[in-house]
């Protein structure tokens, strides 16, 4: 990852340019450790790995898609996260970030592809419409499949992001008018990342791409290709409601006493028990709450059919 | 009927590992059932008890999956019976494989469901078209042992569990899983209430002791019915 033309800067080198100090970034390296389930000396392995590596270029892509991705990811607990994954320094093409527009934009994105072919990250954030030659979906004059497959060719490693470049999500349900497809049914021979949700926590977000600057390679995924650091055990084993459940104490109706006391909310149709997510211990918005903490029951975003 | 006046002869059918395993089934599959359904729709429980001083859905689960254990190695044992066992005992009783056996399975139909009475009774042991339904059971024990580990693999660390880690490749996810799971269970309930019926009404037609037959291994045979048996066995 770290031959390039161009001699760029090390992630630390631009942590250190935006006024963080050498205690924040160590503190950011421990939390991230921690996300990604290393031990102790692991941290020490993504320290050197940021101080030594410079960074990669990263092009984000949104097909049919909501945005809610980017909005989670850069809504991630750590400012260093949006700082340096985000800012302009790492995000060289991105719709909805970037500064630039037009055709400025695409000759940005067209330079990345070849100055930095076979090492850039791709990141696809939204499911691609086949039907129609892909009229339903098009960006700079371009179908979205052709800007898929245009990017996918220079790229090291696809990241799909969130549930309809992972599943198709809404717009692949029945009858699929547009038939939205998932990223990984279209692009072949590339390594390729799930990390599905609707949309998927931030920290996990920021833990998939430090996995891979750290490590070099993809972190280890689980048999629908999703990393087993996050989505290896389901909502309902880390769930707080747990022991409520193991007790028997269900809520039978939403706005029923037990609902108010706070019981399990397997009678009301939780997914929990078949959902694989980091929910129940990352939470969301810097760890206040997730869906079943707010009474809500969890909806399974990040399974296929739920 | 057969005549009160008839020469019976007392046969021993049923070997004692397979009664043992007949009660053993029995007992696991009204525990599962019992608890599977609670399981999928449990009770609504008003309590003012602290959550921390109570384990009743977790015993409840616990009951479920030790009589799954129980359940998938007393059928292990029995598919091993079907080749050690003796001829009432073995896999030919359950698989057809000749004509003779859809002839008597015809025969069956006519007197359990059209209730032809004055017909004769074929089979020592099972009669084919119950040796066929156990098959079919053995399908469907099958299916639910593999949909049940399959569950339960995602809540298990030890090394037999995740054997069926497969499974829910196969049926797509754990809520499909879950479904056929569930769904399968009913074929059970089923199963259980025409068996229980058949047997009081074989037994009250046939005359044989059907009932206590899987009791003490005995059943009563006519002396012609018998020696008919074991002629047509030998050929």
């Amino acid at each position: 990852m770290t031959t390039s033309p161009t001699r760029r800067p090390t992630y630390y080198e631009e942590i250190r340019q935006k006024g963080y100090s050498r205690r924040d970034f160590m503190k950011f390296c421990s939390i991230i450790g921690a996300y990604l389930g290393l031990e102790a000396s692991g941290v020490a392995q993504v320290a050197n790995a940021l101080q030594k590596t410079s960074r990669v270029p990263v092009i984000w892509l949104h097909f049919q898609e909501c945005t809610c991705c980017s909005e989670s990811f850069i809504r991630s607990s750590h400012p260093i996260v949006a700082d340096i994954l985000l800012d302009k320094i790492s995000l060289d093409y991105t719709e909805t970030l970037m500064a630039a527009s037009g055709h400025q934009a695409e000759a940005a994105k067209a330079k990345t592809m070849k100055d930095y072919h076979g090492e850039y990250i791709l990141c696809v954030e939204g499911s691609v419409p086949t039907k129609d030659d892909g009229v339903y979906c098009c960006i700079g004059g371009k179908s979205a499949m052709q800007v898929l497959e245009e990017a996918a060719e220079g790229a090291k490693a696809i990241i799909a992001w969130g549930s309809c470049a992972c599943n198709g999500c809404v717009q692949a349900a029945h009858p699929n008018p547009t038939t939205a497809t998932p990223i990984h049914k279209l692009v072949h021979g590339k390594p390729l990342i799930k990390v599905p949700g609707c949309p998927p926590i931030g920290e996990v977000m920021a833990g998939v791409i430090i996995h891979m600057i750290t490590f070099g390679r993809l972190p280890e995924l689980d048999r629908v290709g999703r990393p087993k650091a996050f989505y290896s055990k389901r909502v309902h084993d880390t769930c707080y409601r747990r022991p409520f459940y193991d007790a028997g104490l269900f809520v039978e109706t939403f706005d029923d006493e037990n609902a108010q006391k706070g019981y399990c909310l397997y009678k009301v149709g939780c997914k929990g028990p078949m959902t694989y997510n980091a929910c129940g211990v990352m939470k969301w918005n810097n760890g206040t709450s997730y869906p079943i903490q707010s009474g809500h029951g969890c909806f399974g975003c990040s399974e296929e059919n739920s | 009927m057969q005549a009160a006046s008839h020469k019976l002869r007392r046969v021993f059918v049923w070997e004692l590992p397979v009664r043992f395993y007949h009660w053993l089934n029995a007992l696991v599959i009204v525990a599962l059932c019992v608890t599977g359904y609670l399981i999928g729709n449990p009770p609504a429980i008003m309590s003012n008890v602290e959550a921390s001083d109570r384990y009743l859905f977790g015993w409840i689960r616990f009951i479920h999956f030790v009589a799954a254990y129980l359940f998938f190695f007393n059928f292990l044992f029995r598919l091993y019976w079907g080749f050690v066992g003796n001829k009432y005992a073995n896999w030919h009783n359950f698989i057809p494989t000749n004509r003779k056996y859809w002839q008597e399975m015809w025969q069956v139909i006519k007197i359990d469901i059209f209730l032809q009475k004055e017909k004769e009774h074929l089979s020592v042991g099972h009669n084919s078209l119950a040796g066929f339904i156990y098959f079919l059971t053995f399908l469907a024990f099958l299916l639910q042992c593999v949909t049940g580990f399959g569950l339960y693999a995602s809540m298990s660390d030890w090394w037999f569990a995740d054997l069926f880690v497969w499974v829910t490749v196969i049926f797509g996810d754990d809520f499909a899983l879950r479904n056929w799971h569930h769904a399968a269970m009913w074929f059970f309930i089923v199963f259980a209430m025409i068996h229980v019926y058949l047997v009081f009404y074989h037994d009250y037609v046939e005359g044989r002791g059907e009932i206590s037959s899987m009791g003490g291994g005995w059943k009563f045979i006519e002396e012609e019915a018998f020696e008919k048996e074991q002629t047509s066995s030998k050929s």
